[in-house]
C-alpha cells in the first residue's frame, strides 16, 4: 500500500490537455441508433447480446426439459434436440460472452478507464457494432430456413456437419458459417479499436501499470480474439467451399444413405485443429475479461488494494500466450500421437499455474479486508468459488489418460459449463450491478439483487452438480434420450428430472434481474456520483451517467494506481487516481 | 522507454505518485492509425499463415495432384510489383509535399493492382476452362482459395485507395493525405509479400 505524502514525490503542475477531435451527433439518429459514442455502442452490443443470450437460455430449458422428462414433451423431436444444443451453444460462448465481454464491457469502460474521450476509430466502432448486428441476424435467420439451424453440434465437425444425417445440412450450417464469418470481420474492426486505444490514447500519466485489471483482462483477450478467430475464420471458408462446391478439404471418401459421395481425400481431423486453435484461447477470450473485472469488483468492495497487482498483469499475459498451446487437448479422443497428448496434457498443467496464482491473490486481496457483502461482491466471491471447482474438474480433463473414459460424458458438459459459463456469467451480472450507477445514474433494487443473486448461484450448483456424477456414470453428452440403458441406474433419471426443474426455476428467475434492471432505471434511488467509492477513472467524471466525451472541459491527469485503498494517513479510505499527491496528504502534511 | 521496461514499474511506490511524463500517452511512438494497421496485418498474416500450413498438410494426403502453372501468374506478379512501386512512388512523393506526384504514384499503383485483379481472373477463367474445377482436386481448391483470400484483401486496399486519391483529385493538402497514402503503400507491400510467398507455394508445390 502506498503512503503518498507531499514530501516523498515531485509534483507535477497539471498540463492543459488539448481537446480531443471528437464525432459530435448532429441528429437523433446518429446519436442513438448510428452512433460514433462507444458508450452507446457498449449498450447497443450490450442489448443485442444480452436478446440473444436469452434465445440461447430458452434452448437450454428446452433441452432440459427433453432430458428431464423424455417423451412427455413431443413437440422435442430428436433433430430439434440437436439443433437447441448447436444453437445454444454457439449462441452462448460467441454470440453472448464474447460479445458481452468485449464489445459491450470494453466499449464501456476502455475509454472511461484510461481517460480517453472515444475509442480511436469511433467510425469503425460503430461498423463493427452493426456488423456483429448483421451476424446475430443471420444466425437467428437460421431458424426459420428450410431444414431448420444446424444441428451438427457447437463444435460443427465434418463430416457429419454437411451431410444429410444432421438436421439444417443444408442452409442452416452455411447461414452459421457465413454468420461467424461476418462475426469474425466486425469483431475484428472492434478489436482493432480495442487494442489501439489502449495502447495510444491513454490520458497523462496513465502508464500501462497504472492501468485497471479489468483493461489488462479485457486488452489481452482482445489481443487473443485477433489472433484466434482466424482459424476460425478459415475453417468456415473452407468448410462452406466444401457444402456449396463440393470441394474437399475436410470431406474424406464416405458412404452416406448406401450412396459414395464426391468428397474424398479430405481430413475432418484438419477441421478440428483449426476449430480449437480458436476454441481454446476462447475459453480464455471470456475468462481474462471475468479475471480482470472480477479484480477490480474485489478491491474496491474489500477496501483493499489488489493483492500482487504486478503479478496478475504477468498472469493474465502469461495465460493468453499459454492459451495459444493447449488446443489440442479437447482431441484426446481424437488418435493422436501419444507424444503428442503428452505435450499438450503438460502444457494444460502449466496454464494453471498462473490461474492458481490470480486466485491465491484474489483470495489474499480478501484476506483482512473490510468486506462489503454487497450484490457485486456476491457475485464475485460466487465466481472465485465456482472457477476454483470447474477449474479442479478441468485438470481431470486435461490429463490425457483420465480425460479417455470421461470424455464425452456428461462429465465434460459439467465442467465446462462451470468454468466457462456460470463463473463467467457470475463475473457478467457482478459487473452489471457494480456499474449499473455509472450507466443510469440510479442505484438497483437491492432486495431483488440478492434474490438473484442467491438462486442463481444455489441453483447453478444444483444444477451442475449433479452432471458430474451423472457423467461419471457414464452417460454420453448429446443424447436425446438414454431409454433403458443397462449399465445406468433409474436414479439417474431421478436426477435429471431434478435438474430440469432447479434448471427451469433459475432461467425463469432471470425475469427478476431484467425487471430490476429496466424498474430501478427509472424508480432506483438516485445514486451518489461515486457511490462505491472507488479510485478508477470512471468514477471520477464531471457528470454522471458520464456525457458525450467523457470528461468535461479537460482530461483527467493521472497520478497513482487506481488500487490506493486504506492509504494509512490518507484524508478518506480512498484516493482517486487523479488526485494530485498534496491533495491526498493528511492535514498538516504539504 | 522500452514496453518491458513500462511493465516493470511498481505503481503502488510513492515515488510513482506523480503524473508520469516519461511515455505521455503512447505506447508505441507511432499514430494511432499506423498502430491500428499494423495489428491489421498482424490479424491477415495469421489468416495466411494459417492457410499455408493448412495447405502444407493437406498436400501430404495422396490425392493431391499438381496444378499447372500458368505463365499469366508471372505477368500478374509485375503487376502487383510495379502497383507496389506506384505506391511507394507516391508515399515518398507524399513525404516530400509534391501533391502532383502523389496523385501520378497513386494512380499508377491502383491501374496496376486493377490490372492484377483482372489477370487473376482471367488465369481462374482459363483454368476452369482447362477442366482445372474447385472440387475436383485439393490443389485447385486451394488455388482458387488462396488467390480469392488474397484477392478479397487487395479490393479492400482499394476501397481506401479510391477514398485518398478522391481526396487528392479533390486538391486537399498533402499534410490532409500523407498517412493514409503512407498506409497504402505499406499496406501494398505486405500484400506483395503475402502473394510471392503463395506464388511460391504453387511453383514449388
Amino acid at each position: 500500500m502506498a503512503e503518498i505524502t507531499g514530501s516523498d514525490v515531485t509534483y507535477v503542475p497539471p498540463a492543459e490537455t488539448e481537446e480531443a477531435d471528437l464525432y459530435h451527433a448532429h441528429s437523433w439518429v446518429t446519436k442513438y441508433v448510428f452512433s460514433q459514442d462507444a458508450k452507446v455502442i457498449a449498450i447497443q452490443y450490450g442489448a443485442t447480446a444480452i436478446a440473444v443470450g436469452v434465445v440461447g437460455l430458452i434452448l437450454s430449458s428446452l433441452m432440459r426439459l427433453q432430458l428431464g422428462f423424455p417423451e412427455v414433451f413431443t413437440f422435442i423431436e430428436a433433430s430439434h434436440y440437436y439443433q437447441f444444443i448447436t444453437m445454444h451453444g454457439m449462441i452462448m460462448v460467441v454470440y453472448l460472452l464474447t460479445a458481452l465481454f468485449l464489445g459491450a464491457f470494453g466499449n464501456y469502460l476502455i475509454p472511461l478507464m484510461v481517460g480517453a474521450r472515444d475509442m480511436v476509430f469511433p467510425f469503425v466502432n460503430m461498423v463493427s457494432y452493426w456488423t456483429y448486428l448483421v451476424a446475430v441476424l443471420i444466425l437467428m435467420a437460421s431458424f426459420f430456413v428450410p431444414g431448420g439451424p444446424t444441428g451438427a453440434g457447437w463444435t460443427l465437425y465434418p463430416p457429419n456437419t454437411i451431410l444429410p444425417g444432421s438436421p439444417g445440412h443444408e442452409y442452416g450450417i452455411l447461414l452459421m458459417l457465413i454468420s461467424l464469418a461476418v462475426f469474425i470481420i466486425g469483431f475484428t474492426m472492434g478489436g482493432l479499436n480495442y487494442v489501439v486505444t489502449v495502447l495510444q490514447a491513454r490520458t497523462r500519466g496513465m502508464t500501462l501499470m497504472r492501468m485497471p485489471l479489468t483493461i489488462w483482462g479485457i486488452f489481452t483477450a482482445t489481443v487473443l480474439a485477433l489472433f484466434a478467430f482466424p482459424a476460425l475464420f478459415v475453417g468456415a471458408v473452407m468448410m462452406t467451399l466444401d457444402s456449396v462446391l463440393g470441394t474437399s478439404f475436410f470431406m474424406p471418401a464416405i458412404v452416406s444413405q448406401g450412396e459414395l459421395l464426391e468428397y474424398g481425400g479430405g481430413s475432418p481431423i484438419l477441421f478440428q485443429h483449426l476449430f480449437w486453435f480458436f476454441g481454446h484461447p476462447e475459453v480464455y477470450i471470456v475468462a481474462l475479461p471475468a479475471f480482470g473485472i472480477v479484480s477490480d469488483l474485489i478491491s474496491v468492495h474489500a477496501r483493499r488494494n489488489i493483492f500482487g497487482y504486478r503479478m496478475m498483469v504477468w498472469a493474465i499475459v502469461a495465460i493468453g500466450a499459454i492459451s495459444f498451446v493447449v488446443w489440442a487437448h479437447h482431441m484426446y479422443v481424437s488418435g493422436m500421437n501419444l507424444y503428442f497428448g503428452f505435450f499438450f496434457a503438460t502444457t494444460t498443467l502449466i496454464i494453471a499455474i498462473p490461474t492458481a496464482l490470480k486466485l491465491y491473490n484474489w483470495v489474499l486481496t480478501l484476506w483482512k479486508g473490510n468486506i462489503q457483502f454487497t450484490v457485486p461482491m456476491l457475485f464475485s466471491i460466487a465466481f472465485i468459488i465456482t472457477f476454483v471447482n470447474g477449474g479442479i474438474t478441468g485438470l481431470f480433463l486435461g490429463n490425457a489418460t483420465v480425460d479417455v473414459p470421461l470424455s464425452d460424458t456428461m462429465f465434460v458438459v459439467a465442467h465446462f459449463h462451470m468454468v466457462m459459463g456460470v463463473a463467467p456469467m457470475l463475473v457478467v451480472f457482478g459487473a452489471i450491478y457494480h456499474w449499473y450507477p455509472l450507466l443510469t445514474g440510479r442505484m438497483y433494487n437491492e432486495t431483488l439483487g440478492r434474490i438473484h443473486f442467491w438462486v442463481t448461484f444455489l441453483g447453478a450448483y444444483a444444477i451442475f452438480l449433479p452432471l458430474h456424477y451423472i457423467g461419471l456414470l457414464g452417460v454420453p453428452r448429446r443424447y436425446f434420450e438414454m431409454l433403458e440403458t443397462t449399465y445406468i441406474p433409474d436414479s439417474v433419471q431421478t436426477l435429471n428430472g431434478f435438474v430440469t426443474v432447479i434448471a427451469v426455476a433459475v432461467a425463469l428467475t432471470q425475469l427478476v434481474f431484467f425487471y430490476n434492471l429496466f424498474h430501478s432505471m427509472r424508480n432506483g434511488k438516485l445514486a451518489e456520483r461515486n457511490p462505491w467509492k472507488a479510485c478508477s477513472l470512471e468514477w471520477q467524471c464531471a457528470e454522471s451517467p458520464p456525457g458525450h466525451g467523457n470528461f468535461g472541459k479537460e482530461l483527467p491527469l493521472v497520478y497513482r494506481w487506481p488500487y490506493d485503498y486504506g492509504v494509512p494517513g490518507a484524508a478518506d479510505d480512498f484516493i482517486p487516481q487523479n488526485t494530485p499527491p498534496s491533495a491526498s496528504a493528511p492535514a498538516g502534511e504539504t | 522507454m522500452g514496453l518491458l521496461e513500462q511493465l516493470r514499474d511498481k505503481p503502488w511506490e510513492a515515488a510513482a505518485g506523480t503524473v508520469d511524463e516519461r511515455f505521455g500517452r503512447r505506447s508505441v511512438e507511432m499514430a494511432a492509425p499506423h498502430v491500428g494497421l499494423r495489428v491489421f496485418l498482424g490479424v491477415a498474416t495469421v489468416v495466411f499463415c494459417l492457410s499455408i500450413i493448412v495447405y502444407a498438410d493437406r498436400m501430404t494426403y495422396g490425392d493431391w495432384s499438381v496444378l499447372p502453372e500458368p505463365w499469366v501468374l508471372w505477368l500478374n506478379t509485375a503487376m502487383l510489383i510495379l502497383s507496389s512501386i506506384g505506391l511507394h512512388w507516391a508515399q515518398l512523393s507524399a513525404s516530400r509535399g509534391q501533391i502532383d506526384r502523389v496523385r501520378d504514384g497513386l494512380l499508377i499503383g491502383g491501374v496496376f493492382a486493377f490490372m492484377f485483379l483482372a489477370g487473376q481472373l482471367y488465369v481462374s477463367q482459363q483454368l476452369v476452362a482447362q477442366g482445372y474445377y474447385a472440387a475436383s482436386n485439393p490443389a485447385n481448391s486451394f488455388f482458387y482459395m488462396l488467390t480469392a483470400l488474397h484477392a478479397v484483401h487487395l479490393f479492400g486496399g482499394l476501397v481506401a485507395w479510391g477514398r485518398t486519391i478522391l481526396k487528392v483529385w479533390q486538391g486537399v493538402k498533402v499534410s490532409d493525405v500523407r498517412m493514409t497514402v503512407e498506409m497504402c503503400a505499406i499496406y501494398w507491400h505486405f500484400l506483395l509479400v503475402v502473394w510471392f510467398v503463395l506464388f511460391g507455394l504453387l511453383l514449388f508445390t
